[in-house]
């Protein structure tokens, strides 16, 4: 009896480490087995660069929703990782300890923000102020770059800060050994000695970014249209994909479906070159 | 205070004499100095705005276009993260305790796992959403229904649970399981009444992020949850959470006072949790 009792429970822990393995498999099952088929009869050619998507005349072209991606995501990097990669320096670095435990605990609260808040705060606080101090509507590409930049910096932050503290005390040494000052010493043996790390936390940013729907929708204007410069709106993948769902049917579905592939096999590679990068570091 | 003088004394003493040192340590400290404001703006601009919009009609028991209430969203969010929790918590632990309790190294089973968890925590909550959406409520015909959303937020919280409670499990000196089989417990009993027990804080803190998360989740519950403004009859009726509710209200503009109050209690909701979190969380290390 006992025996059969610790055969069965074995047997459920397993069916319950598979549930992940399932959960994965239906994903790619439903996600695949609808979109693919709609990319074949729009045609990969029109639907990956097509520069036009008009759902009322059954035009499907997401060219300007990858580039309003890639844009939004690029100027999040550009924006989020000079502040984060620093700030993780500093925390690990140069951080005394009071400051630090002020520090810590208000990267992680910046993580636990929903989105909806950010999205929110750059609705009411930086779409005005951009519209009033720089110019255009105010709902464009260069506010939701910011937004994101500041969404990213924790993910930035937690996973540059532990590739930093994870460099063996014994390069930073060696510097001061050889009279390099403490600065010197962080950033030209601690810094480069990380540098798969900080990579891998890039990388995760970009993922973050590419993903991050909420906020985008809320201060990026989501024309869909190619974009035509930072002060204009953009559409990105996901909230093409919130905007329209709602009323879409037949075909129009399907090709918002199939969005949701290409901007799943955009996270796949993402999180491949982040396993990587992240495997790299543990063999050092 | 003093010693940190002190300390950043020296510091820009010994940067004194090296104008890159001094101006890379400038960075640093700006950096630190813009992550930490960021932060701040945020959360003052949310509370400044928002406290003064919270009213006693906020917290009336119906929703209609004069009060607003947030009472319905709020009953719902409860409601979701009781659900997602009930599917998600018991698959998480038990998948915990398979890959540490009782896979042998270098299972290939295991990493097939550990890969499928990690792809599962960076998949866009949007996906999450349009899968639920096609499964849950389409193809199990569910309909826009609390079951199908928190089904959905389940299956994002899964990987969050079982890495927590691995990294619990793991912590675990082998001495307790020795001890356990020494006075005669099989495996079954020494998982559930020593090695489990222990390991509560860190399991509790991996719970409460996810609560976290299911609060926070906006994209993956509005194709699935759906954002009717009603308290649900049922598992089987539609509701939105306050992050989805904060969204309708914000996008429509009718209702900014309303939003503002709301961003508040989710802002509030969230600070609790982190902080209960990292207090269970330094628990667990004291214990060590």
């Amino acid at each position: 009896m006992e025996k059969r009792k610790e055969e069965i429970m074995k047997f459920v822990f397993l069916l319950a480490a598979c549930a992940s393995i399932a959960t994965v498999a239906m994903i790619c099952l439903f996600l695949f087995a609808n979109g693919l088929p709609t990319i074949g009869k729009i045609g990969a050619a029109d639907f990956f660069l097509g520069e036009r998507w008009r759902p009322a005349n059954d035009v499907y072209g997401i060219l300007p929703m990858i580039l309003g991606s890639l844009y939004v995501t690029l100027g999040a990097i550009v924006v989020g990782v000079p502040v984060g990669i620093l700030t993780a320096v500093f925390m690990a670095r140069f951080c005394p300890e009071k400051i630090y435990n002020v520090l810590k605990p208000s990267v992680e609260l910046l993580a636990g923000i929903p989105s909806v808040v950010y999205g929110f705060f750059g609705l009411v606080v930086m779409v005005p102020f951009i519209r009033e101090h720089i110019g255009g509507t105010g709902s464009s590409m260069l506010t939701a770059s910011l937004l994101l930049g500041m969404m990213i910096l924790p993910t930035l932050i937690s996973v540059a800060e532990a590739a930093l503290r994870a460099v063996p005390d014994s390069y930073y040494e060696g510097a001061l050994a050889l009279g390099a000052g403490h600065v010197r010493s962080v950033f030209f043996t601690v810094v480069p000695a990380a540098k798969s790390g900080i990579m891998a936390a890039i990388i995760l940013g970009m993922g973050r970014a590419v993903g991050e729907t909420m906020a985008v929708i809320m201060v990026a204007g989501n024309q869909a249209r190619m974009p035509i410069g930072i002060l204009e709106g953009v559409r990105t993948m996901t909230t093409n994909i919130v905007i329209e769902m709602g009323y879409a049917a037949d075909l129009h579905r399907d090709a918002l479906i199939a969005t949701a592939v290409v901007l799943f096999v955009f996270i796949l590679i993402i999180n491949l070159t982040f396993s990587y990068l992240k495997g790299k570091v543990v063999q050092q | 205070m003093t010693g940190l003088k002190a300390q950043l004394n020296r510091k820009l003493h010994e940067c004194g004499r090296d104008p890159l040192s001094l101006f890379l340590l400038g960075c640093v400290i700006a950096a630190a100095l813009i992550t930490f404001m960021v932060l701040s703006f945020l959360l003052g601009y949310i509370l400044w705005q928002g406290l003064p919009n919270i009213e006693t009609g906020l917290f009336a028991l119906q929703y209609n276009s004069e009060n607003v209430s947030l009472f319905p969203a709020l009953v719902d969010t409860v409601l979701m993260v009781i659900m997602a929790l009930a599917i998600a918590t018991p698959l998480g632990i038990f998948a915990a305790v398979y890959l540490v309790e009782y896979a042998s190294r270098g299972n290939r089973l295991v990493s097939l796992v550990r890969v499928t968890a990690d792809t599962l925590a960076g998949i866009p909550s949007i996906v999450y959403g349009l899968f639920g959406m096609l499964f849950f409520v389409t193809y199990l015909k569910w309909g826009y229904s609390l079951l199908a959303g928190a089904c959905t937020v389940a299956i994002m919280i899964l990987p969050l649970i079982m890495r927590t409670t691995e990294e619990a499990l793991k912590a675990i000196p082998d001495s307790y399981r020795e001890g356990s089989y020494g006075l005669g417990a099989g495996k079954l009993r020494t998982v559930f009444a020593v090695v489990l027990p222990s390991a509560v804080p860190g399991i509790l803190a991996g719970v409460i992020l996810s609560i976290g998360r299911i609060v926070g989740e906006t994209a993956a519950l509005i194709y699935t949850a759906g954002t009717v403004a009603a308290l649900p009859d049922g598992v089987l009726s539609s509701g939105r959470t306050l992050a989805v509710h904060m969204y309708v209200l914000a996008s429509e503009g009718l209702y900014m006072k309303q939003a503002y109050a709301t961003a508040v209690i989710l802002v509030v909701i969230v600070v609790a949790i982190n902080a209960l979190s990292s207090r269970l969380a330094k628990q667990l290390m004291k214990g060590k």
